[in-house]
């Protein structure tokens, strides 16, 4: 059944179900999101995607819509939300994008840019993260883990067991990887995790800077041209 | 110690600048650059402007830069453009210096906007960094008493490499590493005409 509702008061239709970003994006306003993945049910970890539903901020990849709601994307208050969040994650990790595999194919840096975030507006920690090279072909950097979870969530191998599990609490918070399912998935697996990780913390090892600059994910189209041609990965 | 201190480059004599060129000057926006603790790279992309500097160059004087090494700015400045970030004693007087001397102050670049690549020893620890440089280097001379160098012209380093803006107020933030000529152009452009500085997402780079 199609419903009817407002965004930033231009009227729109979308199906029962539609979340606020689904509504943003049938209206071509622009929300980022970052822990969403279009193929996967929304995790709403990572709150990038601050929006405004009937009066209250929502996270809008996991928020539905119903007939006749008013959703807000546009207002200054929510973009200065949706900065500081993004703000938050790079003060929080070691993002240091200029040596980073993922520069240019990284989630959080194409959103950051769309926020306008210029440089953190939160005091940087430069955390002394543990790295975990152990294994033969995927090498787990935690400086870069923003905790979205989608490894956790999404990743098995074939007989269904997790790979990647969350250990800790609070500011302990951590991912670890489990060798010994790690070293029974296949090639294109362990390619899908790396993939599936929005940041690089999560590489494959032996590949490197394989994209040339220029030739790289959001080099070639931005996350906003995808967000609104409804590719949300 | 003063006495044994040497000239600073801005107190040595200098040769009088013509009145034909303090006359072509007035009126234009004074610009100054600095380089901290970064590679330089920065102050490369604002050359890397090539032809586009000359018609700049018709509305903007640079007093002070990294070219001409002068270490201190004569007068007031409209703009000064800060690269790297703060690593020692020197920087931070510089950074105060340039604070108090320009109206505008920008963040150029990696470095100046939250550490960049001297920051990575930020979570080591400045001990275990001077120890492996200096004691336990695998290049020390053989016999040696291993040293880590202390002396009054050194700048003490600070225990954490630091963004400009945790010292100073900064005013405007141009990420990249470097910033490309054109996101250093669009800054300097808008600076000369008046414009507020408005960097567009694609010139937002953080790498
Ligand atoms: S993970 Fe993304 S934001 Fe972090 S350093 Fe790498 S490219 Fe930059
Ligand atoms: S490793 Fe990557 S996918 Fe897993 S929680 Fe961290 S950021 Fe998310």
């Amino acid at each position: 059944m199609s419903i009817t509702v407002t965004v930033d008061g231009v009227p729109v239709t979308v199906e029962e179900g539609a979340t606020v970003a689904d509504a943003a994006t049938a209206a071509g306003a622009y929300v980022p999101t970052l822990c969403f993945h279009e193929d996967h049910p929304a995790l709403g970890t990572c709150r990038v995607c601050a929006a405004r539903l009937d009066g209250r901020v929502v996270a809008a990849c996991s928020a539905e819509v119903h007939d006749g709601a008013e959703v807000e994307v546009a207002a200054d208050d929510l973009a200065t939300m949706r900065r500081q969040v993004v703000g938050l994650l790079f003060a929080e990790g070691n993002h240091v994008c200029p040596s980073c595999e993922k520069s240019g194919r990284c989630d959080l840096q194409a959103v950051a840019a769309e926020t306008g975030m210029l440089t953190s507006e939160f005091p940087y920690r430069y955390p002394g993260r543990e790295t975990d090279p152990g294994d033969a072909r995927i090498w787990l950097a935690r400086d870069r883990c923003i905790l979205c979870q989608r490894c956790v969530d999404l990743v098995r191998d074939d007989e269904g067991r997790p790979v990647f599990t969350l250990t800790g609490r609070g500011p302990d918070t951590r991912v670890e990887l489990d060798h010994a399912t790690a070293a029974g998935l296949s090639d294109e697996q362990v390619a899908a995790a790396v993939d599936l990780c929005p940041v690089g913390a999560i590489l494959r090892k032996g590949v490197g800077y394989d994209e040339p600059i220029g030739a790289r994910r959001f080099d070639v189209a931005s996350v906003r041209e995808r967000a609104l041609r409804g590719e949300r990965r | 110690m003063s006495d044994d201190r040497r000239d600073l480059s801005h107190e040595l004599p200098r040769t009088p600048v013509s009145e034909a060129t303090v006359a072509a000057r007035r009126g234009k926006l004074t610009v100054a650059t600095i380089s901290l603790c970064g590679c330089w790279g920065c102050n490369l992309s604002t050359l890397d402007l090539d032809e586009r500097l000359l018609p700049l160059l018709d509305l903007v004087t640079i007093t002070r830069s990294s070219f001409t090494d002068l270490k201190r700015i004569a007068g007031r400045c409209d703009v000064g453009l800060v690269e790297g970030g703060v690593a020692n004693e020197e920087n931070i007087e510089t950074l105060r210096h340039f604070r108090e001397h320009c109206d505008v102050l920008v963040s150029v670049g990696a470095c100046a906007l939250w550490g960049g690549i001297p920051s990575l020893r930020n979570s080591i620890g400045l001990d275990e960094c001077l120890a492996t440089a200096y004691l336990d280097s695998p290049t020390a001379v053989p016999g040696d008493r291993p040293t880590i160098p202390l002396h009054p012209e050194i700048p003490r380093l600070t225990d954490r490499v630091r963004p400009c803006h945790e010292v100073v107020h900064m005013d405007y933030f141009l990420p990249g590493c470097p910033p490309s000529n054109d996101a250093v152009f669009a800054v300097l452009d808008a600076v000369a005409h008046g414009r507020p500085i408005d960097l567009p997402t694609s010139l937002t780079h953080y790498d």
